[in-house]
């Protein structure tokens, strides 16, 4: 056995995470849904700024949701009142990708330290936690949103803080209930007898273990959050015209969708692709942080 | 010498909801009641029973995994009981476990290196990580798995090699007591006698103290030099190995060992037999005095009315019956 050990070559050691990407690499769907979400997102960052037209500019000579247009530069034609509706797809995508990732990170932030702690540390923490989570589901969203908007006015910021407000308590009650499972399994008895403390044990044991769950809820919010937005700009609080969203431009859309069913598909097209995409990439990346599936 | 582990009358009582419909009744499920003994460097010490009989519950108690109903732990000198959570995780360094479950005892989503690096991770953050991973090599082969598996999860591993991962988790850290929680009872056949001898082996090369604990009689009588017999939470009797199988004085303990068959037909015949009568009674319904007496073919009314106490027979035999000196012990056949 012992010169066994020595014909082996050196090894390095690989870490859950270096594993998760190797795996991640070999899914097919997963690889191609993050290219084209790179490629989207690429897209909506610099789309706006090359393109000839700008998202709040009026092309008077081509007003009325003109058809394609290449030769004046309206590629996808123009909406309703005569603005490019590739630029304003792509700078839709941009207020869309940002609400959606960052509302969602905030949520998946809060509520993965919520659900945990709760779960792992029990008793009165967990008492004091879930019934602050429960007292704040109880609250209506538009209720809040109300309340939001008559104490700090109109404001960008307060979009991101209503849906992470919402969005948190669902991921914290999952994770919360993962955790207690989790729990009383006997290798985070392991870990307490190995001298782990309690953050530790959290991050190296608990937090690896509900991961792959958290990572299929997330991208079942990114969407959720992505509609949530449109309605909260609908209600006036977020984004105003000319500003806008894949929601709001689906909303105007479908208003239209019987003169020029264009200005609906468009952008319709775009968020499904990015949902779609969402989904596969997140169904890769449960399987390839579960070592039992290779 | 003083012992290095001294465990006076230790209880670990769950409250079980036993009714009530808003306000829960309890009623004390009483794993451990009432357990002491010591501990001396290098030795080690069987703790045999049948299951839910506490021995599992004791080691846990032992290493503070479970608080402690009432009682004492003093592990050099310094009582567990009492210590707060960070000084008890410094402790740990010292007092490790191998448990029974080799597969549910590592976590899936770490690699077979990862696990066995944890407590150094714990109790020597300032390690390199070429250090840390020297002495995880180092360890693996200790414990005779490969220097080509540490980038493995449990589940690629079979029951063996899994035990021997827990065990070079336990004993990185080189402690100086390793409570092992029936460590072979999961595991096949074959291999047990492997995983015992590497432990023992183990337990001589660093001179560890031992709480072995299992209900195979075999398996303790062969790695243990004393041996404690415990039922309903409640030491029987507690003897130096040779002394324990040769000459069981207590009941329960002759019972156990009659129900070891003897690879011999004739012998085995031969072999006179208590038979155990029925199931033990619920823990949480203990029978008053001796609480094996509703298993006892010598029990008279003073079992009913009077707890044993623990009494000392020659050798550094101990044993709670009341009439041990009239059933006289009895000698095995063949040993
Ligand atoms: S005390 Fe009585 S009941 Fe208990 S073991 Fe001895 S003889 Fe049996």
């Amino acid at each position: 056995m012992s010169d066994m050990a020595v014909a082996l070559p050196e090894i390095e050691g690989r870490s859950l995470w270096q594993d998760a990407w190797r795996r991640l690499r070999a899914n097919r769907a997963a690889v191609a849904s993050l290219v084209i979400l790179a490629v989207i997102a690429i897209a909506s960052i610099v789309g706006p700024e090359l393109l000839t037209w700008k998202y709040d500019q009026i092309d008077w000579d081509h007003v009325e949701a003109a058809p394609p247009n290449f030769a004046a530069g309206h590629y996808l034609g123009t909406d309703s009142i005569g603005r490019d509706l590739l630029a304003r797809v792509l700078f839709g995508g941009r207020v869309s990708l940002m609400v959606g990732v960052l509302a969602t990170a905030v949520a998946l932030l809060i509520g993965v330290t919520v659900g945990t702690v709760a779960g792992y540390i029990g008793g009165r923490t967990d008492q004091l936690l879930m019934r602050l989570v429960d007292l704040l589901y109880s609250v209506p969203l538009t209720f809040f949103v109300i309340i939001l908007m008559v104490t700090f006015g109109r404001n960008f910021i307060l979009m991101f803080l209503a849906i992470g407000a919402v969005e948190w308590l669902t991921m914290a009650r999952i994770v919360r209930g993962q955790t207690l499972t989790l729990r009383t399994r006997e290798f985070i008895e392991a870990a307490r007898a190995a001298g782990g403390s309690t953050p530790a044990i959290i991050l190296r044991h608990i937090v690896p273990n509900v991961l792959g769950m958290v990572i299929v809820y997330v991208t079942l919010t990114i969407p959720q959050v992505i509609l949530l937005e449109s309605f909260l700009s609908f209600l006036g609080l977020g984004i105003q015209e000319p500003m806008t969203s894949w929601g709001m431009l689906i909303n105007d859309g479908a208003a239209e969708l019987e003169v020029t069913p264009r200005t609906l598909i468009v952008p319709a097209i775009f968020m499904t692709v990015t949902l779609f995409c969402f989904n596969f990439l997140g169904d890769g990346l449960r399987d390839a942080l579960d070592p039992k599936d290779r | 010498m003083s012992p290095l582990l001294q465990v006076r009358d230790l209880k670990v009582h769950f409250p079980v909801r036993t009714g009530g419909i808003v306000v829960g009744k309890y009623a004390p499920l009483k794993a451990v009641d009432g357990v002491s003994f010591d501990l001396a460097a290098g030795e080690t010490l069987g703790i045999v029973g049948e299951s839910g009989c506490g021995k599992s519950t004791l080691g846990r108690a032992v290493l503070q995994l479970l608080p402690a109903t009432a009682g004492s732990v003093a592990w050099l000198g310094t009582e567990l009981t009492a210590l707060d959570k960070d000084e008890m995780r410094a402790r740990r360094r010292d007092l490790q476990i191998v448990f029974q479950d080799p597969l549910a005892s590592l976590d899936p989503r770490m690699t077979a290196g990862d696990i066995i690096a944890e407590p150094l991770r714990n109790f020597h953050p300032a390690l390199s990580s070429s250090e840390r991973k020297a002495r995880v090599q180092k360890m693996m082969g200790e414990v005779g798995l490969l220097p080509g598996m540490v980038n493995r999860y449990p589940h690629e591993f079979s029951g063996g090699q899994c035990q021997r991962i827990g065990i070079a988790r336990a004993m990185i850290l080189r402690p100086k007591l390793i409570v092992c929680d029936e460590p072979v009872s999961a595991l096949d056949v074959s291999i047990r006698a492997q995983v015992i001898n590497l432990l023992m082996e183990l337990q001589r090369a660093h001179g560890l103290s031992m709480l072995f604990i299992s209900h195979d009689l075999a398996v303790v009588r062969h790695i243990s030099h004393r041996v404690m017999v415990l039922y309903l939470g409640r030491v029987m009797e507690l003897a130096p190995q040779d002394l324990l199988y040769a000459k069981p004085l207590h009941p329960y303990t002759q019972a156990l060992l009659t129900a070891v068959p003897v690879p011999d037909p004739v012998r085995e015949r031969a072999k006179p037999r208590t038979v155990l009568l029925g199931d033990p009674p619920s823990p949480l319904n203990p029978p008053s005095g001796c609480v094996f007496r509703t298993r006892c073919p010598h029990a008279t009314s003073v079992c009913t009315d009077v707890v044993p106490p623990l009494e000392t027979a020659e050798g550094g035999h101990t044993v709670a019956c009341h009439h041990w000196r009239k059933i006289g012990g009895y000698v095995m056949p063949g040993s």
